[in-house]
């Protein structure tokens, strides 16, 4: 890892300013992706603003049928919660999927999100659920924040504070884990709501998170695993590496949806 | 160099570091405290598992300025005087290592999971568990009988 100064904010708006003088400077908190990036000196900011301690950046309160999640909440405390256990049970097991329990303990939503891997569980959860994405200067609708492979809405010094999940009547993520890394090889949330029905993708698509249209309208006439077995989905646009080829990936999509659906008909 | 200052196994411990020291690496150089060990340096292996804060964590993958003001535990925190403590005491009963390596990281893991799971822990979620934390030796089997016995004996 190469040097870098650091630097512990105090609040949100300390953090702004430190990463504004920065030459190249980078949030942390959790840094459970960070730090493995920098010692792989795919990354090497200059200044390090950690926000990991910022008390006005944690914990977790109800609204609405919902919850809103404080950007440095860890995946553990998210796991762990019964307040999301009781509004957002699919959320709760999502979050105690992610990495392993030690990476759970340090790593946060917010870095999560913010770094929007293509292979993270939280994205799915954001676009499936039409989670919102509070930053210290507006919100913002999951579905126009990722924008394409680590790619999100974020400007740049732009601080995310919060992720608002609105509730869902019925809703499930089920993973096909990698079994080495135990990221998502594919991984489908699936949310029910007043609104209709949300499919999101995880694990697969090349440029990131995405929703599946053709599921979306079968399951909001007949939300039962039956009502998809017909639909099949393009590998056009899908991953393909040593663990999966892309007409794999797309199998497994169907795959787990299925099984999504039926888990979140219990 | 900034100064980090911490709480280790209940000592008050500081030193100079560069902002891109590992806390593993506070602990082992700056330290002499050997006990963590270093295995895949990636986050994956568990081998450098510690407490922060009462929390388990890969010390591979935390800076020691992050740890300012915190709490540590290493495994050379656990024994009290000659007493070994439960979850190691139940590692040797039921052999729970063969080179070893991996052994600070597992106990420290088992402590941290008899800590939030309690002192019954079925076979099932030790395995689920143990995600973060790999054995090149033992194919797990004593590693689990291991955490399950240590998990009960820290009920004593």
């Amino acid at each position: 890892m190469y040097e870098f100064d650091y630097h512990r904010a105090s609040s949100v708006a300390d953090a702004a300013g430190a990463l504004g003088k920065a030459d190249d400077g980078s949030l942390i908190a959790g840094g459970q992706t960070l730090l493995p990036t920098m010692k792989m000196r795919l990354a090497s900011p200059s200044d390090l603003v950690d926000i990991g301690f910022l008390e006005e950046l944690k914990g977790i309160s109800v609204e609405g049928g919902g919850v809103k999640i404080g950007a440095a909440t860890t995946h553990a405390e998210v796991a762990g919660s019964s307040d999301v256990a009781s509004n957002i049970p699919a959320l709760a097991a999502l979050a105690g999927g992610i990495g392993d329990p030690h990476v759970r303990h340090m790593g946060t939503i917010g870095g999560s999100v913010a770094n929007n891997d293509p292979a993270a569980d939280y994205p799915a959860a954001c676009l499936a659920l039409g989670a919102t994405i509070n930053t210290d200067k507006r919100s913002i609708a999951a579905d126009d924040f990722f924008t394409g492979l680590f790619e999100t809405a974020l400007q740049e010094g732009e601080i995310i504070t919060s992720v608002t999940f609105p509730g869902a009547d019925k809703a499930a993520y089920m993973k096909f884990a990698n079994p080495a890394s135990r990221y998502a090889m594919v991984g489908v949330f699936v949310a029910q709501t007043g609104d209709g029905v949300r499919v999101a993708v995880t694990g697969a698509g090349e440029d990131g998170v995405f929703r599946v249209a053709d599921m979306e309208s079968a399951l909001g006439g007949d939300f039962s695993s039956g009502a998809i077995s017909g639909v099949s989905v393009s590998s056009d646009g899908l991953a393909s590496d040593i663990h999966a080829g892309s007409e794999y990936r797309a199998h497994l999509i169907g795959v787990m949806a299925r099984r999504a659906v039926d888990a979140a008909n219990g | 160099m900034p100064t980090v200052s911490m709480t280790v196994n209940g000592k008050s411990v500081s030193g100079d570091v560069s902002a891109n020291t590992l806390l593993v690496d506070f602990l082992r150089e700056t330290l002499g405290m050997t006990g963590t060990h270093v295995g895949c340096d990636t986050s994956q292996c568990g081998a450098c598992v510690v407490h922060v804060e009462g929390k388990a964590a890969k010390s591979c993958t935390r800076l020691a300025v992050q740890c300012e003001g915190a709490a540590v535990t290493t495994i050379e925190g656990l024994a009290s005087g000659g007493d070994l403590h439960p979850m190691q005491e139940a590692f040797r009963d039921n052999h729970g290592l063969q080179c070893g390596f991996c052994t600070p990281g597992m106990i420290m893991a088992g402590v941290d999971l008899a800590n939030r799971r309690g002192n019954k822990l079925d076979e099932d979620t030790i395995r689920n568990e143990l995600d973060g934390n790999i054995c090149r030796c033992t194919g797990y089997h004593n590693i689990v009988k291991a955490i399950a016995a240590g998990a009960a004996a820290m009920d004593k």
